[in-house]
């Protein structure tokens, strides 16, 4: 097997596994309230994370690029109270926009 | 699982349907230039399926960074999904391979429009938000590997702009209370700090710290 296969087979069974875990091992049951309490401050603080490594992460640098521009376009835009499909058209269109200037 | 709510997640993500396709085939692209043939890039997009950990996969392996380095890097960049993992699990009921099957659709993005502000998810939401992820990312890298180069750079269309924008519109509802605001401000704080020292993956699993400010005794 070459090693393209095998790492296509190690990640993905891995992947499986840790998308898997809570479903499998603790499907339909309510979780500890003090767990509870963690997990429902768990949306913000991956979500804030996630727009930053996808906003200004470039490998290991932290770069200012035109997704910059599309960030506080999409920012605006929530501000303004647009709808999500057009937050997202919006920061594609000015990450576009100044890529092309 | 209310047929409501699935439609509900497949109307949530149709906007990022076209970046999910154009990614899938650069994707392809990519994995074909590191020596990834058509085959395992679709294998991988239907089984992994987590974008950044496979183009991490591929582009280790390409740069002759070995097999090792590649696996690591990639299960780093899904360590998260341990934590989204657990976080969901009140939510998944039925038999041991439905689950086992179901939970395979969350990704960022599903988890990301079917979270709600106590922290709990609407399953029917992120198995329709899923699926229609599923499906286009599939498809785009097979559309990538038999089109190839064709496709061009999706990133001139500004389509790597549209995750970050989706990230940050899903989280402004969340900002309701002061926890939460603390949470978002410490999980972007750590990320920022960590970015230059981290191997990608290790910001993103570390700003779960930001948790600690839902403690309660």
């Amino acid at each position: 097997m070459s090693s393209a296969w095998t790492a296509v087979a190690i990640v993905g069974v891995g992947t499986i596994a840790l998308k898997s875990t809570g479903p499998v091992l603790l499907g339909g049951r309510e979780l500890p309230a003090r767990l509870m309490g963690l997990l429902s401050v768990l949306a913000p603080a991956l979500l804030a994370a996630l727009v930053v490594t996808q906003a200004f992460a470039s490998g290991r640098h932290l770069v200012l690029d035109p997704r910059a521009a599309g960030l506080g376009a999409a920012a605006v835009a929530v501000l303004l109270r647009a709808p999500l499909l057009a937050v997202i058209v919006i920061a594609a269109a000015a990450t576009a926009l100044v890529r092309a200037l | 699982m209310p047929r409501r709510e699935f439609r509900d997640g497949v109307r949530a993500i149709l906007g990022l349907t076209p970046a999910a396709f154009a990614f899938g085939a650069s994707f392809a692209v990519l994995a074909r230039a590191a020596g990834v043939g058509g085959v395992a890039a679709t294998v991988m997009s239907a089984t992994t399926f987590a974008g950044s950990a496979q183009v991490a996969t591929v582009s280790i392996l390409g740069t002759g960074g070995g097999l090792a380095a590649a696996v690591v890097a990639a299960l780093l960049l899904n360590a998260r999904y341990g934590a989204i993992s657990v976080s969901v699990a009140p939510g998944f009921r039925g038999s041991l391979l439905r689950r086992l099957v179901e939970s395979q659709l969350i990704v960022d993005e599903s988890w990301a429009v079917s979270v709600q502000p106590d922290g709990r998810v609407e399953r029917g939401v992120l198995l329709g938000a899923g699926a229609t992820l599923w499906i286009f990312w599939t498809t785009g890298t097979v559309a990538g590997a038999v089109a190839g180069e064709a496709i061009g750079d999706p990133n001139r269309l500004g389509l790597d702009g549209a995750f970050p924008a989706l990230f940050l519109a899903l989280l402004a509802p969340q900002l309701r209370s002061r926890r939460a605001v603390a949470a978002a401000a410490i999980g972007a704080a750590i990320a920022f700090a960590l970015i230059p020292f981290t191997p990608a993956g290790v910001p993103i699993v570390a700003a779960t710290a930001g948790c600690l400010v839902g403690w309660r005794r």
